[in-house]
């Protein structure tokens, strides 16, 4: 038996050595020195202050803002922290609602938001949850869905808007990869005229 | 759609450009020809002993495959039990409870990775480093040492030897898997995923609010996880978190890797018997059911909820649980691919997907994970089908059945029928006696036939070494981190053993030159039975159980129904 032990317990030991520590050491140590800022998580600095990741999406409610998709993380209550509770966006505890596409929970609340919305039929996905709840993006139809309310909410014109949307469509990867996409953090920074 | 259809050739076609070529390379890495790490090599053999000269018989070899694992399994359960003791975990996470750290570490080792834990909530970067991504080598390494010698037991003509597993497990790790994780991991890192060993970071958001953003070191880890067939996230959400896979490119290379080592095992696989062939015919039949697969959750997703006719875009496809930048295309070529790989890493929810797109999801995982499978253990599992096959076909034509010339006797067939009863183990008894222990209840999320699926998911997914969850079954209990466990081991070894018992058999038999009455194992005829084999056992096992979870829920949504 001691045949198969030595280099079961050597081996592990040199690999975990190897492919645990120097591994991720050495990528890390390539990654901060070539390119920094993706190796950090991609924050967003505006005027010396973090205002984000341009990467992770980020909750938006007033109304002069464009909002990204419903969130389904949760996170401890400050009242009661043994209790987790709904918290938009929670950057540090990704999830999904998980909810079925029979469950009536899911019916109930996409019903809730498109009504919130105005009622439908409304883009798809300004009335689901996304998969991490972290979704930077919406697709442009739900940008453009959403460009009068922030008009009058900026006293702007609603062609005025949707040029500033226009300009943040980021197309499909080599014409063909992904789906168009607008991120919601570049394109509320751009209103704001605070853009990085 | 026209897209979507493009954006598939193009991911079909860099599939085959990248697996054809791995291939070859992979069959000269086995075949001790690939030397740029030789002292590196030398210096781990030297450490390990005389045991690593010398060619194993299937005991020795498969006996060295469970000390190493077993090995790995205690250090495993140690480091992330006592987590709390050691360096790297700067949020100061409290270690495991024993029946998390044993359903963990069980995972890990058994290349499942399977996460009864949430990533950036429970496991502290020296865990995620030197627990999670040590296992992610080495469990891939074992699973392709187990395919190599089998290759080498199929070649063999009159002996008994079918390799060394250390040496194999060596080559496997040097030269295949830390080259391409570690190429892959700087791309990752340059797109966006995380590499640095600070947790987290905090902004002042626009509306008025603050987020603390979780990071980590991990494109390290996402690399290995994608190339072993590992899929164990760095984040809770694994592939899905923008961080973790934050571009149409990231996605890409993701789903290329995913599949990239199983499928060229089959060409690795054609080279190391002779005759490559025999390789193609196996990458065909596999290719054959991943696009139907594929083209199933595809057509699924796209038509979307029925329920949400009216309230949402119709045309825009199910996007609850996906992401923008993915799309119904890019979510449910990954879900094809991840399902079919053992891989288990997940882009968008699959609790969440229309009921027949889940089952399709489900089944790749029920058909004993041999749709390219795992790294390895994808293309053995598959050699066992082709086993079954070609005895069916002797049966059909009074022949004693052959393989590669070599005679498929009573005891090759008794092992391969063996192994059928792995997958309905895991999956049937275990859900059962979870239901009838009063566990199954209480875990699932979304009540009705779809609570059914939940617990079904979560059983085949442990068994075939998946790792992909219906993720709102509350796993993370005492019985089902045992019981999942348990059936992680079983999928794993139960498959392993036998096979590596096949081909220590087969390797003694001399080969007869094929003559006319041989029945041969590359045309389209054999593809054919092997498929309708493969087919009919899986539904023959499945389709009971399936028409009572995912089918039953289908119904109900065409009738309007929740629950």
């Amino acid at each position: 038996m001691t045949s198969y032990l030595r280099p079961a317990v050597v081996l592990l030991a040199l690999f975990t050595a190897l492919t645990g520590l120097l591994y991720p050491l050495l990528v890390t140590g390539l990654a901060q020195a070539a390119f920094p800022a993706a190796a950090n998580g991609s924050p967003v600095v505006v005027a010396g202050q973090v205002v984000g990741s341009s990467l992770v999406g980020q909750s938006f409610t007033a109304a002069r803002y464009f909002h990204g998709r419903p969130s389904a993380t949760t996170g401890a209550d400050p009242q009661d922290p043994a209790k987790s509770i709904a918290q938009p966006y929670n950057a540090a505890s990704s999830g999904g609602s998980n909810l079925g596409p029979s469950a009536a929970a899911l019916q109930e609340a996409v019903a809730a938001r498109v009504a919130a919305l105005g009622g439908g039929p409304v883009p798809a996905d300004l009335a689901t949850a996304s998969a991490s709840g972290l979704d930077p993006d919406i697709s442009p139809a739900a940008a453009a869905f959403q460009v009068p309310r922030v008009a009058q909410a900026r006293g702007l014109t609603p062609a005025q808007v949707q040029a500033i949307v226009d300009r943040h469509v980021s197309p499909r990867l080599f014409g063909v990869l992904g789906s168009p996409r607008v991120n919601v953090l570049a394109l509320n920074l751009a209103l704001d005229g605070r853009a990085p | 759609m026209t897209d979507d259809l493009l954006q598939f050739a193009l991911f079909a076609g860099l599939l085959i450009a990248v697996a054809v070529p791995l291939g070859a390379y992979m069959a000269a890495v086995f075949a001790g020809e690939v030397r740029f790490l030789a002292p590196v090599e030398r210096a781990l053999a030297a450490g390990a002993g005389a045991a690593v000269r010398q060619d194993q018989r299937w005991t020795a070899y498969a006996l060295s495959l469970l000390a190493f694992n077993a090995a790995g399994f205690v250090l495993l359960f140690l480091i992330l039990r006592f987590q709390n003791l050691l360096p790297l975990n700067p949020q100061g996470f409290d270690g495991l409870s024993a029946p998390l750290a044993f359903n963990t570490a069980l995972s890990f080792v058994t290349n499942t990775n399977w996460q009864a834990y949430g990533g950036e909530t429970t496991m502290s970067n020296f865990s995620q480093m030197v627990g999670l991504t040590t296992q992610n080598f080495v469990s891939a390494a074992s699973g392709m040492a187990v395919a190599a010698a089998v290759a080498r037991g199929l070649a063999a003509r009159r002996t008994r030897v079918l390799g060394n597993f250390w040496t194999d497990l060596t080559r496997a790790t040097l030269y295949i898997l830390l080259p391409g994780a570690l190429g892959l991991a700087l791309v990752f890192a340059a797109s966006g995923i995380p590499q640095t060993l600070a947790a987290a970071f905090d902004a002042a958001t626009l509306d008025a609010g603050t987020q603390t953003i979780a990071v980590g070191p991990a494109a390290s880890q996402v690399a290995i996880k994608q190339l072993g067939t590992n899929g164990g996230g760095f984040f809770n959400v694994n592939s899905a978190h923008p961080l973790e896979n934050p571009t149409a490119l990231t996605n890409l290379l993701s789903t290329l890797a995913i599949l990239a080592i199983p499928a060229a095992f089959c060409f690795t696989y054609g080279r190391m018997v002779g005759d490559r062939r025999q390789g193609i015919a196996l990458f065909a039949a596999m290719g054959l059911l991943f696009l139907a697969g594929f083209a199933a959750i595809y057509a699924a997703e796209a038509a979307g909820n029925p329920l949400q006719a009216g309230l949402v875009d119709p045309g825009t496809g199910n996007m609850e649980g996906k992401e923008v930048r993915f799309g119904v295309l890019g979510s449910t070529l990954w879900a094809a691919a991840t399902t079919a790989a053992s891989n288990g890493s997940v882009n968008a929810m699959h609790d969440s997907f229309t009921p027949l797109g889940g089952l399709v999801a489900m089944l790749n995982i029920q058909l004993g994970e041999v749709v390219f499978g795992g790294v390895g253990v994808g293309l053995t599992g598959m050699l066992l089908f082709v086993v079954l096959t070609v005895f069916l076909a002797g049966l059909m034509v009074g022949r004693t059945p052959e393989y590669l010339g070599k005679k498929i006797e009573a005891r090759e067939v008794k092992l391969a029928a063996l192994t059928l009863l792995v997958m309905p183990l895991g999956v049937l008894v275990a859900s059962a006696a979870s239901i009838l222990a009063g566990t199954a209840e209480t875990a699932v999320l979304t009540p009705g036939p779809h609570g059914l699926s939940e617990l079904l998911y979560a059983y085949s997914s442990a068994t075939g070494n998946n790792g992909s969850a219906f993720a709102g079954f509350s796993a993370n209990t005492e019985w089902h981190n045992i019981a999942l466990g348990i059936a992680m081991m079983l999928g794993r070894f139960g498959y392993i053993v036998p096979i590596l018992a096949i081909a220590g058999s087969l390797a003694g038999k001399t080969a007869a030159p094929a003559g006319p009455g041989t029945f041969p194992t590359h045309g389209a005829l054999f593809v054919t039975l092997l498929l309708a084999t493969i087919l009919i056992v899986g539904a023959l096992t499945f389709l009971p159980v399936l028409a009572l979870g995912p089918i039953a829920e289908q119904v109900s949504l065409a009738a309007g129904r929740t629950f």
